[in-house]
């Protein structure tokens, strides 16, 4: 037997995780993590092939063949700097990336067999890095060009595209300042991605990275309120400004009842729990709404997070009401999974027409039967409600999470800045926007997407400021 | 960091901070909040700018205490610190020379008016103040209010001090005294900020007499930038957010009763939450009320 063939006969690694019926009572994390011989084993399984496709598949281009040698060479704080020249939160991309569409699906092995889990090695080496901790993360900064003089960029977000047009500043040798407008940094990844699918300590470590780059953050400061964008380069003498508000707007389904006490919208609900800890009320202070009875709808990964949120604060029955059916769902299968064995009840093609209260509280929801009609725009059969199907759910809770759009507040905030039909900005591949020296990128260009989509843009958007503050020039 | 310059006790229940926060004093315009964080387990709340001096760079907040959050912060001590402020929040009141106006504060809500009183008179407005409280103890700000009113008046429920009665029933009496009088006036708008049933109360009067109302809504939120939602409220049967929507809207479209209504979605938990705080820590302020 060849190399190859032993390699494509060792079976893919499975991760450990908490079993269903425990993980349900606590908000840890569900997935364990590899251990170190599991990694090793995993790495032997990489062909190393002449020219590697997956990384085509990864929206930050990480070097993955390479890492994963340094792993099977038990190099892994050598396979943690590889992933680090392009990646600066390797822990949270391990753990929240969409591989299975990305780099995973690229993997040859995945023709015949099971792709190389890169996700779950690149969570391997940064939390293994973690552990180690041996040396400080020193960086070859690069002096920067105009050689003392310091120049000052500005980051508007501290989210994963923020995070990442930041440490890539710094790195260019720019003075980089992060505007935050909550509490504390992270964005999606601290208010919206739940505890037991992303500890917040993971995320605090990744920040306290960038910050260790030379990163400042400022938290709350809104700009467009606080200081505008304006006054950021104009009084504050920052030379380009990177806009990454990403996708802050939650969106209502727009039928009667939405505005009874126990409706929320999954922002809401999600920053109560993660950003707030009210899971942990009252030793926090912050309240969320326990019931026994909680509705999510909604098919996406925010739509899943709820859901397994309002089983952990103690629901009895979490219904998913989803319009599509199974196969149409945007959540990542992984986390279909993870729900499912959490007891979600997942209920498909139906949609809800009203809520129904009584004395001001959700006391049921109405839905309608659903069937697929003809492919749209997105590609997915389009749902088309059935007459006369109309049932009633009884829930205390509705979480809506149907997903979220561009938050106004600062766009609007910035005179002439040009926006598209959504209210989201309009920038170029590298980011510019209309606006001299001001570069937008994340869910606030392209629309409420994944954290590395998020993270790609601001690594471009990172160099296309370092040539344009070069250069001068603005196309 | 932000350090509380200076504490002052305004009545039994209600005290005035004074914060070190020189970008917000500087931008602060009338009817804008900010949403503070005492300590790393605090709720965000949010407040009411009563006042700014960009020159000091200090903002001042009036609180009321009701729960858990603002018992805790009234039993801070002056120069120490709370964790977060943010701001300011919230669109700005529209100011501008619209003639004669009539403002209403009542209860914890004059210091809101505040700001909105000081503007609308530099703008050149004749301003005609009405404050009122449960009685006269209760009363603050009374003469700031009327430094810069050129008409102001006083309501107390128990008839301690002024008219006896609410400041919607004064408000009535006024301005049909007003409109039969000879020199009648021309109110051009009335803003109202105070109790939910206050501000429903104060409505009803001007919508009969045609006359803008302007109230600021006070419903619970979470980030105050509009990315929540928690804040939702019903104007002219379209869903807003307070937070950046508002927080003043057109009285005479407001869903009072589903304001009312949100208002008590916390009811229990607050209870609960307030009660925790009370049997860990001795809270004077409360000690001879519960």
């Amino acid at each position: 037997m060849n190399n190859e063939n032993k390699k494509i006969k060792i079976p893919r690694v499975k991760m450990p995780e908490q079993p269903a019926g425990d993980r349900i009572k606590n908000f840890k994390e569900v997935e364990l993590g590899l251990s170190e011989h599991q990694a090793v084993e995993e790495s032997l399984r990489c062909l190393q092939c002449k020219k590697p496709i997956c990384i085509d598949g990864c929206p930050v281009e990480i070097d993955i063949k390479s890492f994963i040698k340094l792993i099977s060479e038990k190099e892994h704080k050598k396979a943690l700097d590889k992933i680090r020249e392009k990646n600066a939160l390797p822990a949270i991309c391990g753990r929240v990336c969409p591989q299975e569409d990305q780099c995973e699906k690229k993997c040859v092995l995945g023709i015949k067999n099971d792709p190389v889990a890169i996700g779950k090695l690149e969570r391997f080496v940064s939390d293994f890095g973690e552990k180690e901790k041996k040396d400080k993360n020193k960086l070859e900064k690069s002096t920067h060009t105009s050689g003392d003089i310091v120049i000052k960029t500005a980051v508007i977000g501290a989210g994963p595209a923020g995070l990442t047009c930041a440490g890539e500043l710094a790195k260019l040798g720019y003075e980089v300042t992060i505007f935050e407008a909550l509490h504390k940094a992270g964005g999606v990844l601290i208010y919206g991605i739940p505890e037991f699918r992303l500890p917040k300590s993971v995320v605090e470590r990744e920040i306290e990275y960038v910050k260790s780059m030379g990163v400042e953050i400022i938290l709350n400061s809104v700009i467009g309120k606080t200081l505008t964008v304006d006054e950021l380069m104009d009084k504050y003498r920052y030379k380009s400004v990177f806009v990454a508000t990403g996708a802050g707007l939650p969106y209502f389904m727009d039928i009667p009842g939405e505005n009874l006490n126990g409706v929320y919208s999954a922002n809401e609900y999600l920053t109560r729990s993660n950003l707030m800890k009210a899971y942990i009320f009252p030793n926090w202070d912050t309240p969320i709404k326990k019931a026994r009875k909680v509705a999510v709808i909604g098919g996406g990964n925010v739509a899943l997070d709820s859901a397994r949120t309002a089983k952990r604060l103690g629901a009895e029955n979490v219904y998913l009401i989803y319009r599509r059916g199974e196969a149409e769902m945007p959540a990542r299968i992984e986390e279909i999974h993870h729900a499912k064995a959490e007891g979600i009840e997942m209920i498909f093609l139906a949609n809800p027409v009203e809520i129904i209260g009584e004395n001001g509280w959700v006391k049921k929801i109405r839905c309608i039967k659903m069937e697929l009609g003809e492919i749209d725009s997105s590609g997915r059969r389009r749902p088309v409600p059935l007459k006369g199907s109309e049932h009633d759910i009884e829930v205390e809770v509705v979480v809506m999470a149907i997903g979220q759009g561009p938050n106004p507040l600062l766009t609007s905030s910035i005179p002439g800045l040009k926006l598209n039909k959504k209210g989201n900005i309009e920038a170029d591949e590298a980011g510019r926007t209309n606006k001299k020296g001001v570069f937008a990128g994340g869910d606030i260009v392209s629309g409420a997407a994944t954290v590395i989509l998020a993270m790609g843009a601001g690594r471009v958007a990172a160099h296309c400021m370092d040539e344009y503050i070069k250069t001068g020039s603005w196309l | 960091m932000v350090r509380l310059i200076k504490k002052e006790q305004l009545t039994e229940d209600i005290v005035k901070f004074d914060i070190e926060a020189p970008i917000i004093a500087e931008k602060a315009r009338a009817g804008q909040f900010v949403i503070i964080r005492t300590h790393e387990e605090g709720e965000r709340i949010p407040l009411t700018i009563a006042d700014n001096d960009p020159e000091k760079g200090i903002i001042s907040i009036v609180v009321l205490r009701a729960g858990r959050t603002t018992c805790y912060l009234m039993n801070m001590a002056q120069g120490e610190c709370i964790l977060d402020v943010v701001g300011p929040l919230g669109r700005e009141t529209e100011v501008e020379n619209f003639g004669e106006i009539i403002v209403v504060g009542g209860g914890v809500g004059i210091a809101p008016i505040l700001p909105i009183t000081k503007s609308m008179k530099r703008a050149g407005n004749y301003v005609v103040s009405i404050i009122g409280a449960k009685n006269k103890e209760s009363l603050i700000l009374k003469e700031d209010i009327a430094s810069f009113s050129d008409e102001s008046y006083v309501c107390t429920d128990d008839g301690s001090e002024g008219f006896h009665g609410f400041v919607s029933g004064f408000l009535s009496d006024y301005l049909i005294k007003s409109e039969n009088s000879k020199n009648s006036k021309n109110i051009e708008r009335v803003i109202a900020i105070g109790p939910v049933l206050m501000m429903r109360a104060v409505s009803e009067v001007t919508r009969k007499h045609h006359i803008k109302t302007v109230v600021s809504l006070n419903s619970i939120m979470v980030d105050g930038t509009g990315m929540c939602g928690a804040c939702r409220v019903e104007v002219n049967k379209e869903t807003r957010f307070a937070c950046v929507d508002g927080p003043e809207f057109d009285g005479h479209e407001v869903n009072f009763e589903l304001l009312i209504s949100r208002h008590k979605m916390y009811l229990k938990e607050e209870k609960e939450s307030l009660g925790q705080y009370l049997k860990d820590h001795e809270c004077k302020l409360l000690k001879h009320s519960i």
